[in-house]
Order: structure tokens, then sequence, then C-alpha cells
């Protein structure tokens, strides 16, 4: 789970990470408001968006007065930011940051991830910052210090003194940076957070701030942290992710015509690239898990219908941990209450097959049956060829 | 011989008296694995699927002599339930739970390293569908039928999409010697790399299929294993193809093991090391055929 700059830095905050004095605005008033308030002569106004790039599109804006304040957000509110990493329908700017401009010396690059390859937490940090961090990985590899933290114990301070004696930050300010380090390495663990990321740190005269952040959380380890839990943001998810999942299902929407209603992550993208090969697209990715309840197997149902875009449905369900049965009885309750419009075409395989097939045949419902992944694919790419030729308006001779 | 069990291996179940706990128990007995008994804290003296439940797996251990251990413990218990067996003296522990928060993981990769390596647990998964030795003994939740005896090792990150695989290769007559779920998280037991190791000194086992998906650094280390150690032949498919870019990895994550981490470019990585590559998923047993038949 991703969420927004200033509550990163409220978090960050409380674990001793030094940030410039901002405030949240949610109108042109309310932003020109925060400026008096925090003070100064130089302000920055920031779009809330959940994702990176935001100077680049025209999301973050220095200001010299109040009224630049108030245009600057007016500017800002209700568009939708396009940036490198949202693809082309962007994000909506509903909240803006506004914060007291700092004097830069210098900018650095700090980040925490999780590292599958040692499975611990890694932090990465560079002297060139004020760049993404592919940038940095592509230009100025050597720039780059990494610091693996030994689970047991934690971080420790001599790694943190190693990663700012590294970077090159004056002597001054060097137990600053320590500090600073460490809170976010306890605000990561203490959290659960998947990573965090200072971009820029910037040194000023005073000392060592961090001017942006940015934290992402194990979704898996929200159960034990409520308070982050309540951070999410639903109005920066594709709405039809958001609603997969509340309702325990994994969906990705894309571009394409054939829904996909798979289980297992991995079947579920060898399916998506099947249809690809057959000379369709698909609409989506879909993993309804295991241990699928006919009550989730109806919920991806009328997930997946409820694109406009989807003119064919593909199920294919290969049972180890639910059962076909299960699927086939969630699958005839889904049509039964939503009668479906487009061509269906169902494979199943695996725990309790005969069953599930009978249960289907059943029902009397015109399900196209496919016994092999090829064959699924294909029949769902033709079946939804045939349906548009089919419903072209014929023309009058 | 075979990797990891056979049909004497002494199984419990972790988790036994859950709904999903006791349905695999029953499929895995039903299939021939030697189920011992069970362990539900609280429920210790009960009874499940005809095998006695204990309150640790440390009872468990030594009133039934258990060797192997399956979790079906809920995320939240589940990398103390895996722990538990490490420490109880389990020499193979599959976790199939789904779920299980990162930190857990590291916590329990940690944990399981203050045992030398010669007395470390074996942990396969989280996330994963098991391991089952066809025709022996299933320790995870694959529909047995699906898998014919035979001399082909199977390593995946997808459960399904290995049931796909295998489902595939029994139709064309190739049977598996053993069969393993990796599973899908970020952070797991054991890696593509340390399978490939098993299969390579097995007898039994003839040729190696590895189904791998996009993300993480794992099919990279697997061929380089290939290129160094690996004198079977190996099949393998990369799932995603089609997935978009960028979606659910984490941004600065992308610089550390950026290396490798598409679909398309772990084909690659694959491929120069002298790996057959199955080009569409419906593609994979046709192609270890072909394989078999030219090394024969």
């Amino acid at each position: 789970m991703d969420i927004h700059e200033y509550q990163a830095k409220e978090i960050l905050a409380g674990y001793g990470v030094p940030v410039p004095r901002g405030g949240l605005a949610y109108s042109p008033e309310q932003a020109a408001y925060r400026a008096r308030e925090i003070g100064g002569n130089k302000w920055v106004v920031k779009a809330q968006v959940h994702t990176g790039g935001r100077g680049k599109a025209g999301g973050v804006k220095l200001c010299g007065n109040e009224h630049e304040v108030y245009d600057a957000a007016d500017e800002m509110f209700g568009k939708r930011l396009v940036t490198h990493q949202t693809g082309p329908e962007g994000k909506i700017v509903y909240r803006v940051y506004v914060e007291g401009a700092v004097n830069i010396l210098k900018e650095i690059y700090l980040g925490f991830v999780l590292d599958r390859k040692t499975e611990r937490v890694m932090v990465v940090a560079s002297a060139a910052g004020g760049m993404e961090i592919e940038e940095i990985a592509a230009d100025q590899p050597d720039s780059l210090i990494r610091v693996v933290v030994e689970p047991a114990v934690g971080m420790q301070a001599f790694q943190a003194r190693e990663i700012a004696f590294g970077l090159g930050i004056p002597g001054e300010h060097v137990q600053k940076a320590v500090s600073l380090i460490m809170g976010c390495y306890k605000a990561l663990e203490s959290l659960d957070a998947s990573m965090v990321e200072i971009n820029p740190l910037v040194i000023t005269e005073e000392g060592v701030t961090a001017l942006d952040a940015k934290m992402t959380f194990d979704d898996n380890a929200l159960f034990r942290h409520p308070s982050v839990a309540e951070l999410r943001d639903k109005s920066q998810e594709d709405s039809r992710e958001t609603r997969a999942a509340d309702r325990g299902l994994s969906y990705v929407g894309l571009t394409g015509n054939i829904g996909c209603i798979v289980n297992g992550a991995g079947l579920a993208m060898a399916t998506m690239d099947m249809i690809k090969l057959a000379g369709g697209e698909p609409a989506n990715f879909l993993d309804i898990g295991g241990g699928a309840t006919p009550d989730r197997v109806a919920k991806a149902f009328r997930l997946v219908m409820s694109d406009d875009n989807v003119q064919a449905i593909l199920v294919n369900i290969f049972a180890g941990i639910n059962r076909c049965d299960w699927v086939a009885e969630g699958i005839v309750q889904a049509l039964e209450k939503n009668p479906v419009h487009v061509p269906l075409v169902v494979r199943l395989a695996g725990t309790h097959v005969e069953e599930g097939r009978r249960i289907l045949a059943r029902s009397g419902l015109p399900i196209i049956r496919a016994n092999t992944l090829a064959e699924a694919a294909e029949r769902a790419v033709q079946a939804w060829k045939n349906d548009i030729s089919l419903k072209q308006p014929k023309a009058v001779a | 011989m075979t990797v990891l069990l056979d049909r004497n291996t002494s199984v419990i179940v972790q988790g036994i008296t859950g709904r999903i706990g006791s349905f695999h128990t029953k499929e895995m007995k039903e299939y021939g694995t030697n189920v011992v008994g069970g362990v539900t804290p609280g429920k210790g003296g009960a009874t499940e699927q005809g095998v006695p439940v204990f309150n640790t797996v440390k009872e468990a251990v030594e009133k039934t002599g258990a060797t192997a251990s399956i979790v079906f413990v809920p995320p939240p218990f589940a990398a103390d339930s895996i722990m538990e067996a490490a420490d109880a003296g389990i020499r193979l522990c599959v976790a199939i739970t789904d779920g299980i928060p990162s930190q857990d993981m590291i916590q329990v990769k940690r944990y399981m390293r203050r045992y030398r390596q010669e007395n470390r647990m074996c942990l396969v998964g989280p996330n994963c569908a098991g391991v089952i030795s066809p025709g022996k003994a299933l320790l995870g939740i694959m529909p047995g039928h699906i898998y014919q005896p035979g001399h082909v090792g199977v390593v995946g990150r997808s459960g399904t999409l290995g049931y796909e695989a295998a489902s595939q290769m029994k139709e064309l007559g190739i049977g598996i010697s053993t069969s393993v779920g990796i599973g899908g998280d970020p952070i797991n037991g054991s890696s593509f790399r340390d399978i490939l190791e098993l299969f390579e000194r097995d007898p039994e086992t003839h040729a190696v299929v590895m189904i791998g998906e996009i993300g993480g650094p794992q099919e990279a280390e697997a061929a380089e294993y290939v290129r160094n150690h690996m004198s079977k032949p190996v099949i393998a498919y990369v799932a995603g193809l089609s997935a978009p870019k960028g979606r659910k990895m984490g941004h600065a994550g992308a610089i550390i093991s950026a290396f490798g981490e598409s679909a398309s470019e772990k084909v690659e990585i694959l491929r120069e090391v002298g790996v057959t590559i199955s080009p569409t998923p419906a593609e994979i047993g046709s192609t270890v055929q072909a394989v078999l038949r030219k090394a024969a």
C-alpha cells in the first residue's frame, strides 16, 4: 500500500527524521492560510498524488507570496497529473501540501528496500541526488552505497555513519544524518514498510532534512498496523482494483476485451500470455486465489463483468487448494443472479473436476467448455471474434 | 531415492483442525502420505482425520517420530509455526500459508541460520503448492491424480501453473520424479537453485522443468547454477511475457536486482546457459517430449 508524501513525513517525523514545516490543504484558501501559518517568504506547493515524477508534470511549484500559493493550489486541484509512472490515465489531485522552502546546499538519494537477493533490508544511498534512482543506477552506478541490515540486531549506528561519511556529509552534520537514517530504518521495521525513500535528502546550513518522502507498506502486514491501514487513499487507486482488493481478489485492469478469471498468479499470467498468442487481448489479470468459495467466485464474476470493455470471458481454473465443484457452484450462482451477455468459456481441471463439470452441464447455462489451456484461449478468442461480427449492424441492401 | 520425501516420510500437519488443514490431511492420507499426527495449540488430545492432535510440534515429534511437517496456519501465526518446526527438529517443512508478512519471513530465514547447514530444516514455500513424489507421497495441496510417476523433476513458483505442466506431461505419457512448488512470495525457503541442486544429485531424475515468472533474482541465480553445475537437460517457461511493467514492484526495489526482472530478460538469461525454452504455456509438455527424445 502506498501513502502520500505528507503522511510519510508525519510518520517519519515521529521517528526523529527532520522534515520542513508544512501543512495540508483541501482548497486554495486553505493553502494560502497554511503558508501564513508556516511563515517565511518562500513556499513550495506540492500535489499529493501516489506517484513519483510530480515536478516535471507540474505538481510542484515554488511560490514567493500567498497569492502565488493560492494560484498554484487552484491550478492543481482536480487536475489529472500524468507522469511516467502513472500511465496515460494519470492521478487526480485532491490534496496539496504547502511547505516552507529550504536553502539547499546538496541533494542526496536515500532508500530502504527489502532486498530479495540477501533476503534482508538494504539501504541504498547516493550523493548524486535529485534524480530518479533508475537514472542514478544507469548514469552513476559507482556512486551507489549499499548496506545490508542484519535482522537479528537491526540497523547499527556504525552502518549509518558509514553511509553518512560515504555520502560526504560535512562533519558537523554527520550525527544529524545518522539519526535521520536510523529513524527511517526504525519506521520501516516497526511499521512493516516494504520501502522508504527520501529523494532528495538535503543538506542545508542548519543540518539535514527530508525534502521528499515516500513509503510503501507490506499489504500482508497491515492487519497489525491499523493506524497505517487507515492512511489508504482509495482516490489514488484504480477503482476496479480497489473493489477487487476489498473482496480479497487480486486484480489488475488492462486494456483488452477478454476478461479473465483464473486461480493462481502464475496460471493467470500464463492465461494472459496464451490469449495474446491466440490473437486476443486480455482485459484484466485476476487471481481468485486459493480456497475460493462460491461466494468469492461470484464476486470475481461481477467484477470482471463491470468492465465495459469485456466482450468475452475466459474462466480457467486448475483446482488444488480450491475445488472445481466449489468453483462451478460459484459460476452458476453468479450467472443466475447476473446473466452474462457475452460469450463465456470455462475450463476446469484438477480436484473434483468431474463434479465441477457435472454442475456446469446440469445448470443448462450457455457455457462453452474447453479441456486444455490452448483450447480455452483459442475458443475464447474465436467466440469473441464471432460475437463481434454478429453484433455488427448488417448493411442494408 | 527421491527428492525430499518418499512413502516412509512421517508427516505432521500444523493447523490440522482448520477447514483447509483437515481437508488436505484427508487428501494426503488418501494419496498414501504417512501422516502420523497434527498440531493445533489448545486442541491436544483430540483426533482429526484419524490421527492424534498435539499442542506443540516438540510433543508431536517426540510421540510420533515425525521428520516432516506441512503448515496450514493462518498468516499472522505462520512464521511462528515454521520456527517451531525448525526448533523441534523437523527436517522438511512445507508452508502452504499465503499472506505471511515479509519481515516475518526475514526473521524466519535468520532464525534458521542458528542451525548448522547439515542440521538446518529445509523449508519449501510459503505461499506454495508443496511437494509431490508421484505414486509415493504428497506433502502439499496438489491434485495427485494429474501426476504420473517418472523421471522428470518439476520446480515452479506457481502452484496451478505447475499443475498445468504436469497434466500436459501426463497427456503425453511423461512421468514426474518429484514436483516442488517454491511459492510466489518475495522471500521464500528454497530457491530454484536449491531445488535444481537436489534434482542434479537425484539418480531418478533425468531432466528438469523450471517454471518461473516475473520479478526477483532467483531465475538468474538458477541460470548461473545450470551453467556451472548442471549436467541434466533443463526446460523452462517464464510466465508474464504479456504482463504490464512496473506493477506491484517497489520503486527503489527495481535498482538492486534490476538485472533479469522481466520475463523476456529471464528467458534470455536462461536460453544463454543452454536451457530449452517453452515458447507458450501450452507447449511445456511437448517441449519436454522433444528434449527427452533428443537426449535418448
